[in-house]
């Protein structure tokens, strides 16, 4: 029995008193929690994505054949996007692989390609040689978006892979899950940042822009629902292939002319 | 028989209650109002990722007042190349009509960025050029109008 | 941000090979090394104690409340090196409030506060429970009512009562085991799913880190039952050391078998990322991987705990025998724990050249913040053998259940 310091009269009112206060605390506990639940349902059942069919689904191709290393992709990328311009981040870079006669590969990406390419072996030693553009593949089964903790990156539902700056904790699973190597941690917002197919422009109705300036339309973009795209219809005329298929990523950027050496 | 309960669970199930449910309560007033609308994410993250600004126009844009670029440059090979592979981010000058606002290339080396020999570029891909030896000390543009390459200029 | 610069220009002055752009800097350096090391040792410290209550290894009793004072010390510092790494700390409540299910990172938050809250703390309370109440009612002053809370208001200590404490305390500890090996296994599961990384993607890297764990633990827990005797100038009793010994030895075979089988497997199998890991192995983690981990971390103290479980012999060699294993098993275990994290970020993922590791000293994510939160437990062990002693416990006698 708890010890009862308070004569039996006021007891009384104390209880009664007591027991009011209770009551309406927990009542309003109660309905507190009763609707969070409600909510944390809600996100449970969107879990599973609704998938509209109204919107775009967009995939990117990229033609190693007409690709020429001019680096101009890398460039405006830094250009259009807040990314800092010291050699180290890109959302976007070009590579230049040298396959030589004795079999060995070198890959080279000064400054990620922005500055332009020179040729580092002469020509003599040279078996074959060729430029691959990087970039996000945003993936539709994207190994970055089912790492994140806290819903910080997330495919959105025209299938660009997107990054939540006011939500990112920083904790850097996503750069590491990506194998592709396109995630990096912004240096002056510190958090997780990447290529997002410039939505901004997207939505405006514009082309991404590493995409508006290539000078050779080794690029491409669209709408992979729509039957009629450019896009569509030079993936059913050529031979494409993805970076890293035995990872089963879903990435959506495919490339026509794509050399065993790349990486 | 009267079931007995130790006295250490009663108190044990109110401490962890008071504690789920102060949880509960927090979690409600932080989770983001938008959270959950399309998917594990912040629905306003859509519009958040639509905001930045441009910076490159999109060709359509220069072509409202340089109709004659546009005419120009339709003629000849650089016509699949939009102005601001060159021009660099055009968006400030479209507001503007600065010159000061957007690049003037002039240099024998930008060219060289897309038409210096490298073994890596396909030779149907592009048209390459020695830069070292063609016409050394010379801007290239002083031939070659960069909107209409193949019309040279004679000096 | 202009020193990071400066460093990251000195990095990529020092690349070897091709490595993709965004690779040049590490994600996770040394705190997230320290992290899986500090949970380890709090698996290893609770499964230690788990032995003597649920295994009932008499003679393990005198660590009994040690290991479980340890886990706790260690457990409640835990989360800090991760808090201190995040690149948005203030932000880390996000993780408990909208956890992404198919993030394993994301259920650290409940596997965490389910660990502490009602494994651990529950067990340590059912045990000093009877303890508290009595020196509830012995001290005055401030100390009565830091008492009187802790035993939230149960003051019964009539026998059936606690012997209902025990009884508690012992389902506690059952439901403990499998969720130590989930906190900590959850780790490296973390690591072991991750696709993009094939130094890092094996099914058998959560077992791996829980073993590896288990033996940290055992170690920590010998080398702080030896010097605790030694400051309260108690004699080491032999017998615990020699139990401790034959646990932390098989233990040890097990870990070392583990490890060896993910060697030996990718070895044999050679797939795409093997020449690159041959590399890493035999450049940029050779010092770390054979002699830290192997030789000086594993061979060595299994050759020493061999002999001392066949050959009794000297007592006074036979204590310092111990405690140079205890040393060199954790100087491994952190090394496994090094190779692990820094030696999957050093190459590239186009498997084709390397990066380097600069530690910095200073900082959030420095060298020093990570000593101070692998320091920090032991203050708070102090404090805690200060708050409920265990030679200080009162007595009850033996049932016979």
């Amino acid at each position: 029995m708890p010890q009862s310091t308070f004569t039996m009269g006021n007891n009384n009112e104390m209880m009664s008193s007591r027991r009011k206060f209770l009551k309406s605390a927990t009542l309003l506990a109660g309905a507190t929690i009763g609707y969070s639940w409600l909510k944390s349902s809600q996100i449970l059942l969107f879990a599973a994505e609704p998938k509209d069919e109204t919107l775009p689904w967009y995939g990117i191709v990229i033609d190693i054949e007409k690709c020429i290393g001019c680096g101009n992709c890398a460039k405006s990328c830094k250009n259009e996007n807040d990314v800092p311009k010291e050699p180290f981040f890109f959302r976007n870079w070009v590579e230049q692989y040298t396959v030589k006669n004795d079999g060995s590969v070198i890959i080279e990406s000064p400054n990620g390609g922005i500055d332009g390419f020179k040729q580092s072996v002469p020509d003599e030693d040279i078996f074959k040689s060729f430029f691959v553009p990087k970039m996000c593949n945003h993936c539709y089964k994207s190994p970055c978006t089912q790492v994140c903790p806290v819903g910080a990156t997330f495919e959105s539902p025209e299938g660009v892979v997107l990054i939540d700056e006011k939500y990112c904790i920083g904790c850097r699973y996503c750069v590491q899950a990506c194998p592709y190597g396109c995630r990096f941690i912004h240096p002056v917002k510190n958090v997780a940042n990447k290529c997002t197919l410039c939505y901004h422009r997207l939505k405006k109705g514009l082309a991404p822009a590493c995409m508006e300036v290539c000078p050779t339309g080794a690029r491409m973009y669209g709408n992979l629902r729509d039957k009629n795209s450019d896009i569509v219809k030079f993936l059913k005329e050529h031979t494409t292939q993805v970076l890293r298929p035995n990872l089963n990523t879903g990435s959506k950027l495919y490339y026509n002319a794509l050399s065993s050496e790349a990486r | 028989m009267k079931l007995y309960i130790p006295p250490q669970l009663p108190r044990l199930a109110l401490a962890f209650a008071i504690f789920i449910s102060l949880f509960l309560i927090a979690r409600h007033y932080l989770v983001p109002p938008s959270f959950g609308q399309y998917g594990h994410y912040r629905g306003d993250a859509l519009a958040d990722n639509a905001l930045p600004e441009i910076h490159y126009a999109g060709q359509n844009a220069c072509f409202d007042c340089h109709q004659d670029i546009q005419d120009l440059k339709a003629a000849d090979v650089h016509n699949s190349i939009h102005c601001e592979t060159c021009h660099g981010p055009g968006q400030k000058h479209v507001g503007s009509a600065e010159a000061a606002d957007i690049l003037k290339p002039t240099g024998r080396e930008f060219c060289g960025r897309c038409h210096s020999m490298n073994a890596a570029r396909q030779k149907n891909a592009i048209f390459q050029i020695d830069i070292n030896k063609h016409n050394t000390g010379k801007n290239c543009i002083e031939c070659h109008n960069p909107h209409s390459p193949w019309e040279t200029i004679m000096k | 941000m202009e020193q990071h610069f400066k460093d990251l220009y000195d990095i990529l002055a020092h690349s070897q090979g091709y490595i993709f752009p965004n690779e040049i800097d590490l994600q996770w350096g040394i705190l997230i090394v320290i992290y899986p090391f500090i949970t380890g040792l709090v698996a290893g410290a609770f499964i230690l104690a788990s032995l003597e209550r649920v295994f009932k290894v008499k003679i393990l009793k005198p660590t009994y409340q040690l290991a479980l004072l340890t886990a706790l010390a260690f457990l409640l510092v835990a989360t800090m090196p991760l808090i201190s790494h995040l690149s948005q700390p203030q932000r880390a409540y996000e993780i408990m409030i909208t956890p992404h299910s198919s993030s394993a990172m994301a259920i650290f938050g409940f596997v965490y506060l389910w660990y502490l809250m009602v494994v651990l703390l529950l067990e340590i309370w059912f045990d000093y429970r009877h303890s508290m109440v009595v020196w509830s009612n012995e001290r005055k002053g401030i100390m009565k009512w830091v008492y009187k809370i802790l035993t939230l208001g149960v003051n019964d200590i009539s026998p059936r009562t606690v012997k209902w404490d025990k009884k508690l305390g012992y389902i506690i500890t059952v439901i403990g085991i499998p969720s130590a090996f989930i906190l900590h296994g959850y780790v490296g599961f973390i690591f072991g799913s991750i696709k993009a990384n094939p130094w890092w993607s094996t099914p058998l890297m959560p077992i791996i880190f829980l073993f590896s764990a288990m033996v940290s633990g055992i170690s920590m827990v010998m080398l702080i039952y030896m010097v605790i005797s030694y400051i309260r100038k108690k004699a080491i009793e032999v017998d615990v050391l020699n139990s401790i010994g034959k646990y932390l030895f098989f233990v040890l075979i097990l870990d070392f078998t583990l490890e060896g089988l993910d060697q030996i497997h990718r070895i044999y199998e050679a797939n795409e990322s093997f020449e690159i890991i041959k590399m890493l192995v035999s450049s940029k983690l050779y010092i770390t991987l054979f002699f830290s981990q192997g030789l000086f971390g594993t061979i060595i103290p299994l050759i020493t705990l061999a002999f001392l479980q066949f050959y009794k012999h000297h007592i006074k060699l036979r204590k310092t025998m111990y405690f140079i294993v205890g040393i060199l098993v954790l100087i491994g275990v952190y090394s496994m724990r090094w190779n692990v994290v820094i030696g999957g970020q050093l190459f590239s993922k186009s498997f084709s050249g390397f990066t380097s590791f600069k530690v910095g000293l200073i900082g959030l994510d420095g060298t020093m913040m990570a000593a101070f939160w692998l320091l920090l437990p032991f203050a708070i062990l102090v404090f805690l053998l200060w708050l409920l002693p265990p030679w200080k416990m009162v007595e009850e006698p033996e049932d016979d259940e």
